[in-house]
């Protein structure tokens, strides 16, 4: 499988800051990768990078192939045949409120050179594609949200784009939105759209990438699939019990009737286990139930990128939920 | 060809968004109607003094309209990002700015031929050389949008735009030679008048309407001409150094 995007020394500094200091990646044709880090890690300005809309301080890239390196007096890094193989969502919906929807595809279009009549077929294609054909001739300043975001991904593929860069699409948009756009995101990569996303939303990064980046800093610390990157965590088994009655400190004994495990209470009434190897849930359960303690239930935990991402980074993964809430 | 289907398209909507618009009359009509009857009523003369004012008149509802216009508008979309999208797109980012100044120069000429055709009522302009008169209305539509351009890039908040027009727009009205002879102006000043692109254009469209020009007709227009080139080559490299830093 050949490379869509290669991205090598990448480096951008803004004053004191450094924004982005000198990473390197490749992200494969037709693949979903994923950009997962806090704010102001150097996610979207690893995206402007990649789009042209900020110019390298260092570092080579290379779109579909093509070099885009910076050259002085150019006006972009990235020349035409790269901008036509890009398309891109910006985090915020930036179409033009005093359009409608359907003109508002069309001019998008228009910007890609299409003709009237294939960007008008293409708009209506679109429209009907992402459930927005009823609300298309509605000024776009109305519509809600979830619906500007759809039409906003809409408007980044509109010229067929090899490749798209999605720059936290479902952040600020309700559960049923947020749920629908994961939705035609997975669509648009299984039509073989190579797509580049970044996300603060460790869930999504899980359910929707084949590849990961951890980014903090400026700096990549991590790329795996996440197959490998959840192998360190495979072999450990973690089973969650829920109790209907107060623990009153059993965890101690727990310790000392089951060694090997280690048994914690992360809130109460719940017990946590941890083993390297298999947890005999039901001698568990027996233990505490003679102890007049009530189970109600236990499961095992599937091992997750979350932990992951907190033994990588360092970062608790509930900070990049707070920064903007969850989807 | 493509890039010319983005320039039109480009051009449309901004005509169809932002200068076809209703309250866009104020720039185009109430504006010049107040300049007139202001002066008028000020220089106490007959109907004969219309063709004196009208040349001021013309230049200032070019200057307003179009750096007001560019100005708030390109700030605007900067400002709500969808100027990136432009951006993104494949067209070299010359011919992106012409087309986001087009709509502007189509504006402005169009807001020179308000007091044109209201003076037509009241005057007789049969005298009128309209070539230059056409060529100077051109040019200064011209370099106004390319000012307006200018100060667009400089700033990034519209209310700036609109305080920052002002520092270049109302010194070009006193000092210009729009509605007294720039050597009228104190000895000091002078030279200044002729650091400024309205001053030139203002001199043809005088020459045009009552043959009271300063400077012959084609210099004036090659140096407008040259302001015009200088402001957007000033403008594109801001874009290059400012927007796409």
């Amino acid at each position: 499988m050949s490379d869509a995007i290669i991205v090598e020394g990448l480096a951008k500094r803004f004053a004191e800051v450094e924004a982005v200091a000198g990473i390197s990646f490749r992200v494969r044709q037709g693949e979903l990768f994923g950009f997962l880090g806090p704010n102001g890690s150097g996610k979207s300005t690893t995206i402007n990078l990649l789009t042209g809309l900020a110019r390298p301080d260092a570092g080579a890239i290379r779109i579909g192939g093509i070099d885009c390196r910076y050259r002085p007096g150019a006006a972009q890094h990235l020349t035409g045949a790269a901008q036509h193989l890009i398309g891109v969502v910006p985090d915020e919906s930036n179409l033009y409120p005093e359009l409608s929807g359907f003109d508002n595809l069309c001019f998008c279009a228009a910007l890609y050179g299409m003709a009237k009549r294939e960007r008008e077929a293409r708009a209506r294609e679109l429209l009907a594609e992402f459930g927005l054909s009823e609300a298309a001739g509605r000024r776009f300043g109305g519509w809600s949200k979830g619906m500007k975001r759809k039409l906003t991904i809409a408007a980044g593929i509109i010229h067929r784009p090899a490749i798209l860069f999605l720059d936290e699409p479902t952040t600020g948009i309700d559960v049923a939105s947020a749920r629908q756009v994961r939705q035609l995101i997975a669509d648009l990569h299984r039509g073989g759209t190579t797509i580049f996303l970044t996300t603060h939303y460790i869930e999504e990064a899980e359910r929707l990438c084949d590849r990961i980046a951890f980014i903090v800093s400026g700096r990549i610390v991590r790329i795996d699939t996440l197959e490998q990157l959840l192998k360190p965590l495979q072999a450990r088994q973690v089973v969650r019990i829920a109790c209907d009655t107060p623990l009153n400190g059993i965890e101690n004994g727990l310790d000392g009737a089951f060694p090997g495990r280690a048994f914690t209470c992360p809130e109460p009434g719940v017990i946590r286990v941890e083993a390297d190897g298999p947890v005999r849930v039901g001698a568990i359960v027996r233990f505490l139930e003679e102890r007049g303690i009530e189970v109600a239930e236990a499961r095992r935990i599937r091992p997750s990128l979350e932990e992951i991402f907190v033994r990588v980074t360092g970062i608790e993964a509930d900070v990049m939920q707070r920064e903007r809430g969850k989807p | 060809m493509k890039p010319w289907i983005a320039f039109w398209n480009i051009l449309l909507k901004d005509m169809r968004t932002y200068y076809l618009k209703p309250p866009n009359i104020s720039w185009g009509l109430i504006f010049p109607l107040a300049w007139t009857g202001m002066f008028f009523i000020k220089s106490g003369s007959g109907l004969e003094g219309i063709l004196a004012l009208l040349p001021g008149v013309v230049a200032i509802s070019i200057l307003f309209g179009t750096t007001s216009m560019l100005a708030v508008t390109v700030t605007f979309e900067k400002k709500h990002r969808s100027f990136e999208r432009l951006l993104l797109a494949p067209i070299p980012l010359e011919l992106l700015m012409l087309a986001k100044t087009g709509g502007a120069i189509l504006f402005g000429v169009a807001n020179a031929f308000v007091p044109v055709i209201m003076a037509a009522f009241l005057a007789d302009l049969s005298q009128v050389n309209w070539g230059p008169f056409i060529s100077a209305v051109f040019l200064i539509a011209v370099a106004s949008t390319f000012l307006g351009l200018f100060i667009a890039v400089a700033v990034s908040e519209v209310f700036e735009a609109q305080t920052f027009s002002n520092f270049f727009r109302f010194p070009m009205i006193f000092l210009c030679g729009l509605f007294f002879p720039i050597a009228d102006l104190p000895a000091l000043l002078q030279p200044l008048a002729y650091l400024l692109p309205l001053t030139y254009g203002a001199d043809v469209l005088h020459g045009a309407v009552h043959g009271g020009h300063a400077m012959p007709v084609a210099l004036d227009l090659i140096i407008l001409g040259g302001f015009c080139l200088g402001l957007f080559a000033i403008s594109l490299g801001n874009v290059r150094r400012r927007w796409i830093s």
